[in-house]
């Protein structure tokens, strides 16, 4: 902090009409530079092989332009809205009451998602988004264990994603087990993998195991590729079964769910019981993490998040907690994998590169590390958000690209900045997050 | 033997170019103590300013190949620097001296933004450049007439990384920005106090890395004849396990580690499978880590109690 | 007076490259009392702190610890936390290491974590919520209140930790240690930063450890008046080698340990000496 104080504070900032022209001429000029060759020169590979291009000053002069007018905009905006602190941004009597709505909110979450397939029963759309969302809830609580609790940085969680799928697919289609059975399988496998790579990844700290973690992701994703006997490499894995609701399936048949119940078949039963499953999966994947916090486990995972050190003075073993959170973690992800294969039907390792890890990693971060409320409202607006942006595909990582930009900017602590104590004598009362380290590891 | 040796040869040209990125994140690194993951797009971006800017210079009638690349060069490395300080400044400057993942997940942001942009703005084909650079030298002619050859394009890469590696070594060993940078590196808030500007110093080191990716681009271009809006995320990869694997921080341990990457994939594809030279090159990063957790050259963090 | 000692430190060597921060350092410490270990600033103690700690791994020389029971236990071979798991020994630290974001109360209960570890058989009896580990879980608590209690921070068990006063802090830390029921407890300057009346607090506080408790003390301190009012033995260290050793009074008129505090020579020092009394 006390390099800030050596810059001079915001009000001895200039304003005034000629600052802002100023930076904003001098915005248009980088923009003008950054965008000369990229947006003014467009390539393309022509007819005869070799390249072409053709210009697009229009298209420069445009972009520039709504630089200017942007930087004017926002400077603008700064000088009306003053310095900008935490308190400015979310002012006290606001604060309070989303403290008071915090309290309201995770039962009135968990209510409406119960009654989501209810509302929208008709619109195959909203419940396909609500599947992928929850899944995405799933993850991030999974994660969370890793990064949030133990605070140790994965950056290749899809590993345990693509294991738990891959696991559940080639189980299903080559043995003909059923879900019920792959499950728990995806999941201890996926474990078995994350104790794995928690081995090398013990005594490193920081970015060496961002690295190895990310090595690790990749690692397991060219070996989907490429070990094409056993994965199908590229193609995937298709006609992986659907799931059963305990053996009786969900199909227009005889036996099929619809019939024995003596209903219409309708192709939305699958899509109602599929949401049900991994919204009974994601909130078996919070009561456990819940309930770990306030175990010996969990609090050793927090301990370490703290301070190593420390924790190695008290007697806690710091390899088998490293292990197991990674293995709990990995556990989760496994899980969510084996519900994306028999929801999918079908695989293949696009699905698991390291945006999609980043993707997860950016929902806890969000989220408030370490707050279960937090992950899943992340995740609710990310891939919400996303899903917003459907139409305009092309531009849809763009814009996301510069979303996580800005959200880490606006609320680098995440959404949910406070940590809840997990037993207390008298009063639980909420940690600021400025006091909860975020680990080494 | 001699295919040994042309594997060699192969290896370092490939490990110069990963050494030349590598340098950026481990600047980045050892001053603001943040993984730049956008530095692999910057190297993209480089690459593709170097191939817009060779067209048109070749369009406009310049027919000098030195001449041409001499523009090119300079034309890359000034566009690209600013896109290093521009990211610096929009996406990492208010994150300083917070959390620290929130830095790494905005550069992730980044990184997203510069593939997308540079996807939308230029289309997803790949774009293939003629070969500029043709020529060579056979070194030794082999029995069953396999012949080690050094192409040009090989000794413009080799060479263009020891004078830039030479240029750089001099400017953080005696110039006051290195004196600057090296103060920021050992505490910020010091260097502060005693007049360094810390503000300037981190952008510089930002302008410098992204100067450096360019000229990788620009040899990736070269060297590949191609270039793609995908390219920086794989290199981006391997020149980031370079410099981990030579130890984050430190400078010469990232050439180092670049040229190590570069040879064991090489090596790996030539004698072993070309499919699998990416898991190897990760693996034995995995396999050194163990053995020494802050890689080869790097500092041992010993934590005083 | 072969008495009883709970740890013995033979020929302790700690070399780090060059430098031999502990030179071939002996001490014994006994059962039940506390023994001070003093000397100038950089003397090698917090390096033989971690030392026996398992912190660090001595380049020579043996540190055993005796139980109550009998039982040897060579340090030098046990790693880390199997040091305080398995000999029961703790540690403070010199500069406080706490879990800062974890309530006081929560601190107490990570310290209690291998007897909770089992009581929760390996969390799966925990997970279900078993009876027993109700039980278990419920009388940590109570160690906990009682620690709390005693170091007088009771009232604050549910802040955070790092939010705490300093003086607190260093006794929230030792309250830590003493969670994890010790035989040995060793502490790192615990008065370093308090005021006088802290300070005669502390006193208290490790005097009735000591006589409640029987936990044996191995105490850092520059603070004289603590280590003259507490300590039953002082050992004293410069330049990595112990230079005097015995009573508290003893130490005191030593003219090679005012020598070494005053970095200067042994004549000087009986110089200094007799022109003050
Ligand atoms: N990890 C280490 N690496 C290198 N040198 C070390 C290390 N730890 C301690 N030292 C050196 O060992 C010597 C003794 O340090 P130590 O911290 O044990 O002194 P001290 O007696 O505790 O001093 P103080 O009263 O200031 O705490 C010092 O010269 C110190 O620099
Ligand atoms: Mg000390």
């Amino acid at each position: 902090m006390s390099a800030t104080s050596a810059r001079p504070s915001h009000a001895a900032q200039p304003s005034g009409s000629a600052f802002i022209l100023k930076k904003a001429l001098i915005s248009a000029a980088v923009a003008l530079v950054l965008f000369s060759l990229m947006i003014g020169v467009r390539t393309e590979a022509g007819p005869q092989g070799g390249l072409i291009y053709w210009t697009r000053f229009g298209d420069l002069a445009a972009l520039v332009g709504t630089v200017f007018g942007g930087s004017i905009i926002i400077e603008l905006l700064r000088q009306w809205w003053g310095p900008v602190d935490k308190d400015r941004i979310v002012p006290k009597p606001v604060q309070s009451a989303m403290s008071f709505a915090g309290r309201w909110l995770a039962p009135a979450l968990l209510v409406f998602a119960f009654l989501v397939p209810v509302i929208f029963y008709n619109q195959r759309y909203i419940l396909d988004l609500s599947i992928l969302v929850l899944t995405y809830v799933m993850l991030g609580w999974g994660l969370n264990v890793v990064v949030g609790l133990a605070g140790l940085l994965d950056l290749g969680y899809v590993a345990f994603y693509a294991v738990g799928a891959y696991s559940y697919a080639l189980l299903a289609t080559n043995f003909g087990l059923s879900f019920w059975v792959c499950l728990p399988l995806a999941g201890i496998l996926a474990a078995f993998w994350g104790v794995l790579l928690g081995f090398p990844v013990l005594r490193l700290r920081g970015d060496y195991l961002a690295i190895v973690t990310l090595a690790f992701g990749e690692i397991i994703r060219l070996v989907i590729i490429n070990w094409q006997s056993l994965t199908g490499g590229p193609n995937g894995v298709s006609g992986i079964p659907r799931p059963t609701m305990f053996g009786i399936p969900l199909t227009p048949g005889d036996d099929g769910l619809a019939a024995k119940l003596g209903i219409e078949f309708s192709p939305t039963h699958r899509i109602v019981f599929l949401f049900y499953l991994i919204l009974a999966m994601a909130l078996l994947t919070n009561w456990v993490t819940i309930r770990l916090r306030r175990l010996p486990i969990g609090r050793a995972w927090e301990a370490l998040r703290e301070d190593e050190v420390a924790c190695r003075a008290l007697g806690i073993n710091v390899t088998t907690t490293k292990l197991t959170a990674f293995a709990t973690g990995a556990m989760f992800g496994g899980f969510a994998g084996a519900f994306f294969a028999t929801r999918q039907g079908f695989i293949s390792p696009e699905s698991f590169t390291f945006q999609e890890s980043a993707l997860v990693l950016a929902i806890v971060v969000l989220g408030g590390m370490g707050s279960q409320l937090g992950v899943a409202l992340a995740a609710l607006t990310m891939i919400g958000g996303f899903e917003l942006f459907r139409g305009f595909d092309q531009y849809r990582m763009l814009v996301f690209g510069i979303a996580m930009v800005l959200l880490m900017i606006w609320r680098p602590r995440g959404l949910i900045g406070h940590r809840a104590p997990t037993v207390f004598l008298e009063r639980n009362q909420a940690i600021s997050s400025d006091l909860v380290k975020e680990g080494h590891g | 033997m001699d295919y040994f040796a042309q594997q060699l040869i192969n290896g370092l040209v490939l490990g110069s170019i990963y050494g030349l990125i590598a340098i950026g994140y481990t600047m980045v690194y050892g001053i603001v103590g943040m993984i730049n993951f956008a530095h692999g797009d910057i190297f993209m971006i480089g690459g593709f300013i170097a191939m817009i800017s060779f067209l048109v210079l070749v369009s406009l009638g310049l027919t000098a190949i030195p001449l041409i690349l001499l523009i090119v060069l300079l034309v890359s490395m000034v566009i690209t620097a600013l896109y290093g300080w521009t990211i610096e400044r929009i996406a990492y400057r208010p994150l300083r001296h917070s959390f620290r993942l929130a830095p790494m997940l905005s550069a992730i942001g980044m990184s997203f933004v510069l593939t997308n942009f540079s996807q939308v703005s230029q289309g997803a084909r790949v774009k293939p450049v003629p070969p500029i650079i043709t020529g060579g030298y056979t070194l030794h002619e082999g029995s069953q007439g396999f012949a080690v050859q050094l192409s040009n394009i090989q000794i413009v890469v080799v060479l263009a990384t020891i004078v830039l590696l030479a240029v750089f070594t001099w400017l953080v060993s005696r110039t006051r920005l290195g004196r600057d940078m090296r103060a920021c590196e050992q505490d910020q808030t010091m260097a502060a106090l005693l007049g360094v500007d810390v503000d300037r110093t981190i952008s510089m080191t930002f302008v410098i890395g992204a100067a450096l990716a360019a000229v990788a681009g620009m040899m990736y271009l070269l060297y590949y004849g191609l270039v793609d809006f995908f390219m920086g995320f794989v290199a981006g990869i391997k020149a980031f396990t370079a410099a981990v694997l030579g130890g984050i921080g430190s400078l010469p341990g990232a050439m180092l580690g670049g040229l190590a990457i570069g040879l064991i994939e090489t090596f790996w594809s030539a004698y072993f499978s070309v499919e699998y030279k990416d898991v190897a090159a990760f693996s034995i990063l995995i396999v050194v880590l163990i053995f020494m957790p802050t890689g080869l050259l790097g500092r041992p963090e010993v934590e005083k109690v | 007076m072969s008495s009883d000692h709970i740890l013995t430190v033979d020929r302790l060597m700690m070399r780090f490259g060059g430098i031999v921060a502990v030179n071939e350092l002996s001490f014994a410490a006994e059962r039940r009392k506390i023994t001070a270990l003093i000397g100038p600033n950089g003397a090698g103690k917090t390096t033989v702190f971690n030392c026996i700690t398992g912190f660090y791994r001595p380049s020579g020389g043996a540190i055993r610890l005796a139980h109550d029971d009998g039982r040897t236990i060579q340090l030098e071979r046990l790693g880390d936390f199997r040091i305080t798991k398995q000999a029961k020994v703790a540690r403070t630290f010199q500069n406080i290491r706490l879990f800062p974001g974890m309530t006081a109360l929560e601190n107490l209960m990570v310290a209690q974590h291998n007897a909770l570890m089992r009581a929760s058989g390996l969390t799966f009896l925990g997970l279900i919520g078993a009876p027993s580990w109700r039980a278990a879980e419920q009388r940590a608590i109570e160690l906990a209140r009682t620690w709390l209690d005693r170091v007088g921070l009771l009232s604050r068990a549910d802040d955070a930790a790092g939010n705490l006063a300093y003086g607190d802090q260093r006794r929230l830390e030792i309250a830590r240690a003493m969670c994890t029921e010790p035989v040995l407890l060793c502490l790192d300057e615990p008065a370093a930063g308090l005021n006088a009346r802290e300070s005669g607090g502390l006193n208290e506080l490790l005097l009735s450890i000591r006589n409640e408790q029987g936990t044996s003390i191995l105490l850092i301190e520059h603070d004289m008046s603590v280590v003259m009012e507490i300590s039953d033995h002082v050992v004293v260290m410069d330049y990595g080698v112990k230079i005097a050793e015995g009573t508290p009074q003893a130490v005191r008129d030593d003219p090679k340990v005012i020598a070494a505090y005053l970095g200067a020579d042994e004549e000087e020092a009986i110089a200094v000496m007799e022109s003050g009394t």
